[in-house]
């Protein structure tokens, strides 16, 4: 495996897709933890979805479309963030509106652009031919903007992910960090969709999240334990669907969901 | 030294008063236990008390005016999944947020402290989540006191509590006091079983603020 991975990474296009799978999969396990601790995996989901309609109108305008997706997603993500707190209507049929019309609008403007040559395919479900360079130039930007956004309010992003309530009380701007986490989330989401597609990001941000949870006591070891995982995780995926010329999307989803297994089974049995 | 003073506060929703021109003020190492049958507006006062909801009228008055983020809060029934992965010290230390920087480190020495008030220090490195009702509730005192040991507000903090587990906690807040104003929210204390030493009642039919052995007096007499 390891002869199969130093060679995929001779080839340009792999290289740029590792580089940014890595940058991906440390900013989807920093921000994941916190949505799945709250609860709010669905977001994550949602947004993707979002992603791929805003994706999908950009390609047709012929627009650059992580550029143009970036501030609808975010825009979004704050609207679904809302959503979700409003007690007085029901957030969760709302945010599957929302995300169900955004992937319907998508999947209708690519078929009835027939002119556009548009692979419906590689948004849903991710191409590792996908990232270009410019691609890896942003990503590897927002990537540094994610890490260094978390790790500045990682204790505020603990406080107010361990009791919102009590961090209300002594004066911590709740609303202002649920923002800033909803936009940070926007961002990897749009960053990931290109490679793991619109249907299989929303994954990374909760599994490695999920798994660490069996294996970390801490709030910080539980982060650190997400993003190993992310990352082993990532590289074991990428290289089998190297090897075995899988999607690699579904590949590295699989590889999470292994890891999973795995660390939920070490938690039984330790 | 008065720590806290409310003067003719009311709240309404519609054309319903929760409370009307209530009055009252703590002084330094008060114990102010709120009573009062549910819906009678404890858990409002708090939240009003908080900053969470604001009063039609009245004004709420803190010992210095930019007290409210230097409160020790301990909510009701705060609720985690059993796998949420906190340590005892990482919950202790989220107290010290409202006084440091984005750059600077936790107050080593006040959160030490603080677990070892509660007798909790040997159980810092301890997983939260996996902690009985009566430690849980120690270690949530401990990130109060860290928040602020001028003025603790508590909500209902025995509810969930085994009766022994109670009694002990009881016995902690009467500690505490020593150096310590309180305001707690409860209901389940009958008048034989009393803590602190005033008694605000929010109960419609035995509207009281003074002492507890006055308060005790006025239920005899009622």
């Amino acid at each position: 495996m390891l002869t199969s991975l130093i060679e995929m990474l001779n080839y340009d296009f792999i290289l740029r897709a590792f580089i940014a799978g890595i940058i991906i999969t440390i900013c989807s396990s920093l921000i994941g933890s916190s949505l799945v601790l709250r609860k709010q995996s669905m977001i994550g989901d949602g947004l993707s979805h979002v992603a791929f309609g805003a994706a999908s109108i950009a390609t047709i305008l012929n627009i650059a479309p992580l550029e143009f997706s970036i501030p609808i997603v975010a825009i979004s993500a704050i609207l679904i963030l809302r959503l979700s707190q409003n007690a007085k209507i029901n957030g969760d049929a709302a945010i599957a509106v929302l995300s169900a019309s955004a992937l319907a609008l998508g999947t209708f403007l690519i078929s009835i652009n027939k002119g556009v040559n548009i692979d419906l395919n590689s948004y849903l479900f991710g191409s590792i031919l996908a990232i270009s360079e410019h691609d890896l130039k942003l990503c590897i930007i927002v990537g540094i903007i994610i890490i260094f956004v978390f790790l500045l309010f990682r204790r505020q992003i603990f406080a107010i992910t361990f009791d919102e309530e009590f961090a209300k009380a002594i004066g911590i701007k709740v609303q202002l960090y649920n923002t800033i986490l909803a936009t940070l989330c926007s961002l990897i989401i749009v960053i990931g969709m290109r490679m793991l597609g619109a249907l299989l990001i929303s994954s990374l941000i909760i599994f490695p999240c999920l798994s660490a949870l069996y294996l970390s006591k801490t709030f910080r070891g539980s982060i650190i334990a997400s993003v190993i995982l992310a990352i082993i995780c990532f590289i074991i995926g990428l290289t089998i669907s190297y090897i075995l010329s899988t999607p690699t999307g579904a590949t590295i989803v699989l590889a999470n969901l292994i890891a999973l297994i795995l660390s939920w089974l070490y938690n039984k049995i330790k | 030294m008065t720590v806290l003073q409310i003067k003719n506060l009311s709240l309404k929703y519609g054309n319903h008063y929760i409370f009307r021109n209530l009055s009252f003020a703590i002084e330094k190492n008060d114990f102010l236990c709120i009573v009062g049958p549910n819906g009678s507006g404890k858990s409002t006062l708090l939240k009003c008390l908080l900053g969470e909801i604001k009063p039609n009228q009245g004004k709420i008055q803190f010992e210095n005016h930019s007290q409210r983020r230097v409160i020790g809060y301990l909510p009701q029934n705060p609720h985690h999944s059993p796998s949420f992965p906190a340590s005892v010290y990482e919950v202790v230390a989220s107290g010290s947020l409202n006084q440091i920087g984005l750059f600077s480190r936790y107050p080593k020495q006040k959160i030490e402290k603080a677990l070892d008030t509660l007798h909790i220090a040997d159980i810092a490195r301890q997983q939260f989540s996996t902690l009985s009702g009566g430690q849980r509730q120690r270690v949530l005192l401990a990130r109060a006191l860290v928040a602020s040991s001028n003025l603790l507000i508590l909500d209902e903090p025995s509810n969930n509590l085994d009766y022994n587990s109670k009694q002990e906690f009881y016995r902690t807040l009467e500690k505490l006091n020593k150096s310590t104003t309180i305001l707690m929210v409860t209901h389940d204390l009958d008048h034989n079983n009393l803590i602190g030493n005033k008694i605000l009642s929010l109960d419609p039919n035995l509207p009281f603020f003074g002492t507890t052995k006055e308060y005790v007096r006025r239920i005899h007499a009622h």
